[in-house]
């Protein structure tokens, strides 16, 4: 009984933990924080992952590089398109291949309508984590225009599959150009009223500017990439830094901030939709005409060596570091994934604040949970 | 039997047609009166019409209650370009009654190591204190339970007591997340208590008058959001704030953030149990709302400017039931729309918003008030 | 005096943004034209899916009961997790020659990931994608599908 008095009475004892997740609403997934609390000041946050371990990296040793492809569609789902590119310039890169122009805006332009769809979600679902429910509606609604555009072409909504090493699967579907020249138009309506809902709003401005600063130097050595880094000021584009596809040829912006609260992650984002948009613009009615896929062989063998290949994903820079030694499967995959690398921030960020304002940097990182695990 | 009680002696009374009862309960209520003190003694008269007061509101409770679930699945649906539900009836009318069969039967769940007294006696606790409020507010022109003298005061009282219900609800089950949502909401209704106070302060000053059949009958000329100028205007606004942190709904609804605590301090309610707090939620929206159409939008009193003129006397065709309920689900769809709208607050910024702001705000506006009262400004 | 200011100015600026927000909402309320909900057990008559929507791998026929189907086994070999099953019989031909044909095509719609590898690999373009997507049965053997048809044969001139 005595040892038990003793035992309340010490620091770690009075410690309050509670479990958000791994079932909880905004984990966006199945995540567990262990959370220490004081109050409902934030003590300690432990994030614990795995409940969505799929064990993509070993699958891929025994698959073809043409049958990855759909594996990598299950990591980062909200940014299938990506996941999906990297492999495919990384074996094109391997095999050194020319990749005919039409090939190069096709990824582009879906690469971008990714990013918006994926942009979109982030703002429905960061809108409900702070408690505007309608925010999920309204961002959900908007992104359907997009998925019905992915589906049109590549006949996946979400889970596109439309890449295939030396191009895409299908050719763009002729409607293409007029279904997206719509969504634009209706898009650059109403992101004014999603800037009405959220980005002024008095209350939104209370919950997130000031919360979770992370400073440049910090998001440099944690390697925080995508909208997250850049609201720091990391300049670490890889569409700017390396371009790869038809970056090279369009024009926009970096969106850089100084600030790095959960705000400017924010406000990175609803920018990149605005500069993706952009992207789309200069590109839509420019599509070359050409082939959409190189003839490949049926069994691809890549020269026995390692290879790694960065994009740029809506969470951040994408990396997949293939070795092979000779044979028609790899040797050994690894992803470089985004979330992961920001995840390891977040018990840095939230040190101190309430656990009101957890959530709120929780879901300003942008995580995509089975992108953590794999 | 039945003549005795009054209903059919008042009906044949009546030189008008039976809807004229709509324009005024009072002779409705003492026929009954009279038939049930010719029946019996006193004492069992009073039991009588006590048991029949009881069930009407048991019966009001429930139909406001469903209903008002239904009417907010809806109107979020429709702020949200859905259709809500549909399925049930037309226009999915039954979805709530369907909903509440469900919950009547589904197994209410026994807490390891809860304070089960505690746990159990929570839902009632909140459902009494909604009961106590619903009696002292006046539907209609006759149609009032209980008219207090001090009926603001007894008001403001009575429904801050469901604070007690939420605490010992979160507290009894024995979960983190309930406690959390507890102290937040302890916190959160003994903060805008005041507020709620004070505003409504501010019209008893224009009214003179703490009864609210007293408060209603002083709208006659006019209803006290015109009478009191910018004062009434503002104290209105607080009220409408204050009144919607009081009763935990967004963007106040910090003791259930679903995003943060799950579900807050009903987190280990089940069944029925829960129904009762979730009902209880919208009764409270139900009783703001109808407070503040008493005492800012009038009551039951149809809209009127002067003393007695032709538009006056076009609006008295509506019966006062009718302006009373129009009034209130009105203000329930402005306090839906805020919910629907804006984000949640962090603990510390609502209390921030109450003291730094609502506070210092309404005890300037009451000086102001007591002023223009003072001078004779008011209309 | 300054600080004042600030603060109506904050009370001022904080009223307006919520009330911009509560403009767009309740004007949506008042507008339904905008829900965008789909009936859709009601509009399955009506309902028509995008013409490359991914719902199941089907083996199209002809009038006459036949497919491209050699039965070569290169969906089975592409197939990322073994949805495809291909069993193939040996028969005599009219000529006398020993022909390797299809017996059975078996897909397993369960696990099916709609990579569209076996899609896009046959070489005979055997295989489709159809736009069928109510899957859901109450038995999960309901799901590994023989794609084809009992009795049907090799389309002529199919076969290199």
């Amino acid at each position: 009984m005595e040892e038990k008095v003793k035992d309340i009475d010490t620091d770690e004892q009075q410690e309050y933990i509670i479990n958000i997740g791994p079932q909880h609403p905004s984990t966006h997934g199945v995540m567990r924080l262990v959370v220490s609390l004081k109050g409902e000041t934030v003590k300690n946050v432990e994030p614990h992952l795995g409940y969505i371990h799929r064990g993509i990296e070993k699958m891929c040793e025994s698959l073809t590089y043409q049958q990855i492809i759909h594996l990598t569609d299950r990591m980062d789902y909200l940014a299938a398109h990506m996941n999906n590119e990297v492999v495919c310039l990384a074996v094109e890169k391997a095999l050194e291949i020319e990749i005919p122009d039409r090939v190069k805006v096709i990824r582009t332009l879906m690469s971008e309508l990714t990013r918006i769809q994926s942009h979109e979600l982030f703002w429905a679902s960061y809108g409900m984590d702070l408690g505007g429910q309608t925010c999920y509606f309204y961002g959900l609604r908007d992104r359907e225009m997009v998925l019905d555009i992915f589906e049109e072409t590549t006949g996946g909504r979400m889970i596109v599959s439309y890449n295939c090493p030396g191009g895409v699967m299908y050719d763009l579907h002729p409607n293409f150009q007029k279904r997206v020249k719509e969504f634009l138009k209706h898009f650059r309506k109403v992101l004014p009223e999603y800037d009405d809902i959220l980005t002024n709003n008095v209350i939104f401005h209370e919950r997130t500017v000031g919360i979770g600063p992370l400073s440049l130097n910090e998001a440099i050595s944690y390697g925080i990439t995508g909208p997250s880094g850049r609201a720091s000021g990391f300049s670490c584009d890889v569409r700017k830094h390396e371009p790869y596809s038809a970056y090279d040829r369009v024009k926009f912006n970096e969106v850089l901030y100084a600030e790095g609260d959960a705000f400017h992650r924010y406000l990175a984002r609803v920018e990149e939709m605005r500069e993706s948009m952009n992207i789309i613009d200069q590109l839509i009615d420019n599509i070359p005409e050409g082939p959409y896929a190189v003839k490949m062989k049926p069994v691809i063998r890549l020269p026995e060596g390692e290879y790694y290949q960065r994009v740029e994903t809506p969470r951040g820079e994408l990396g997949v570091f293939i070795i092979s030694d000779g044979n028609k499967t790899p040797y050994r995959v690894h992803f470089r994934t985004p979330n992961f690398a920001n995840l390891s921030v977040l018990n840095h960020l939230v040190k101190g604040f309430k656990i009101a304002d957890l959530i709120s940097i929780f879901g300003s990182l942008d995580f995509v949970i089975p992108d953590i695990d794999r | 039997m039945l003549t005795s009680f009054g209903i059919i002696n008042y009906l044949s009374a009546q030189s008008g047609p039976w809807w004229r009862v709509f324009y005024d309960f009072t002779s409705l209520t003492k026929n009954i009166d009279a038939g049930l003190h010719n029946a019996m003694s006193p004492f069992w008269t009073t039991v009588t019409e006590m048991v029949i007061v009881g069930i009407l509101f048991l019966l009001f409770y429930a139909v406001i209650g469903l209903f008002l679930v239904y009417a907010e699945r809806k109107v979020c649906a429709f702020i949200q370009n859905r259709l809500g539900p549909n399925r049930l009836g037309p226009f999915g009318i039954f979805q709530t009654v369907a909903d509440l069969i469900k919950l009547l039967f589904k197994e209410l769940i026994p807490i390891k190591n809860a304070d089960h007294f505690l746990f159990n006696l929570a839902p009632y606790i909140v459902i009494i204190v909604n009961f106590m409020v619903l009696a002292a507010i006046p539907y209609a022109l006759g149609l009032h339970a209980v008219d207090l003298n001090i009926g603001i005061f007894y008001v403001i009282a009575v429904s801050s007591m469901s604070v007690i219900g939420v605490l010992l609800a979160g507290w009894s089950s024995n979960s983190k997340y309930s406690l959390l949502g507890a102290m937040r909401s302890g916190a959160q209704i003994v903060s805008y208590e005041l507020s709620v106070g004070l505003a409504l302060a501010t019209v008893v000053i224009l009214a003179g008058s703490m009864q609210l059949s007293v408060i209603v009958e002083g709208q006659r000329t006019g209803w006290f959001i015109f009478k009191g100028h910018i004062p009434a205007v503002i104290a209105f606004v607080i009220y409408i704030i204050a009144g919607t942190a009081e009763t935990n709904r967004g963007p106040f609804d910090l003791a259930e953030a679903e995003s943060e605590l799950t579900a807050g301090y009903h987190t280990e309610y089940s069944g029925i149990k829960f129904a009762f707090f979730y009902l209880a939620e919208f009764i409270n929206m139900f009783i703001v709302a109808s407070i503040a159409a008493t005492i800012f939008l009038g009551g039951w009193m149809p809209l009127h400017f002067g003393a007695d003129n032709g538009f006056n006397r076009i609006m008295d065709f509506i019966p006062p039931v009718i302006w009373f309920f129009a009034k209130t689900f009105f203000l329930i769809w402005v306090i839906m729309l805020f919910k629907w709208t804006f984000p949640r607050l962090r603990i510390d910024q609502l209390l921030t918003l109450e003291w730094k702001y609502l506070l210092p705000i309404n005890i300037v506006n009451l000086l102001i008030m007591a002023f223009i009262v003072l001078m004779g400004w008011h209309f | 005096m300054r600080s004042i200011i600030n603060y109506l100015k904050d009370i001022f600026l904080g009223v307006r943004s919520l009330l911009k927000g509560m403009k767009v909402t309740s004007r949506y309320f008042w507008s339904p034209r905008s829900i965008v909900t789909e009936k859709y057990p009601e509009n399955r008559k009506t309902l028509v899916m995008l013409e490359r929507s991914k719902g199941e791998v089907i083996m199209p026929h002809n009038d006459k009961n036949e497919h491209h189907c050699t039965g070569c086994g290169i969906c089975q070999i592409n197939c990322p997790n073994g949805s495809i099953e291909v069993i193939s019989k040996i028969i005599d031909t009219e000529d006398g020659k020993k022909k390797k044909i299809i017996d059975k095509h078996i897909y397993k719609l369960g696990q099916c990931t709609f990579c569209g590898l076996c899609v896009k690999t046959c070489p005979s373009n055997a295989l489709a994608f159809s736009t069928k997507f109510e899957h859901a049965v109450f038995n999960k053997a309901l799901l590994i599908k023989v794609l084809n048809k009992p009795g049907s044969q090799l389309m002529k001139g199919v076969e290199q």
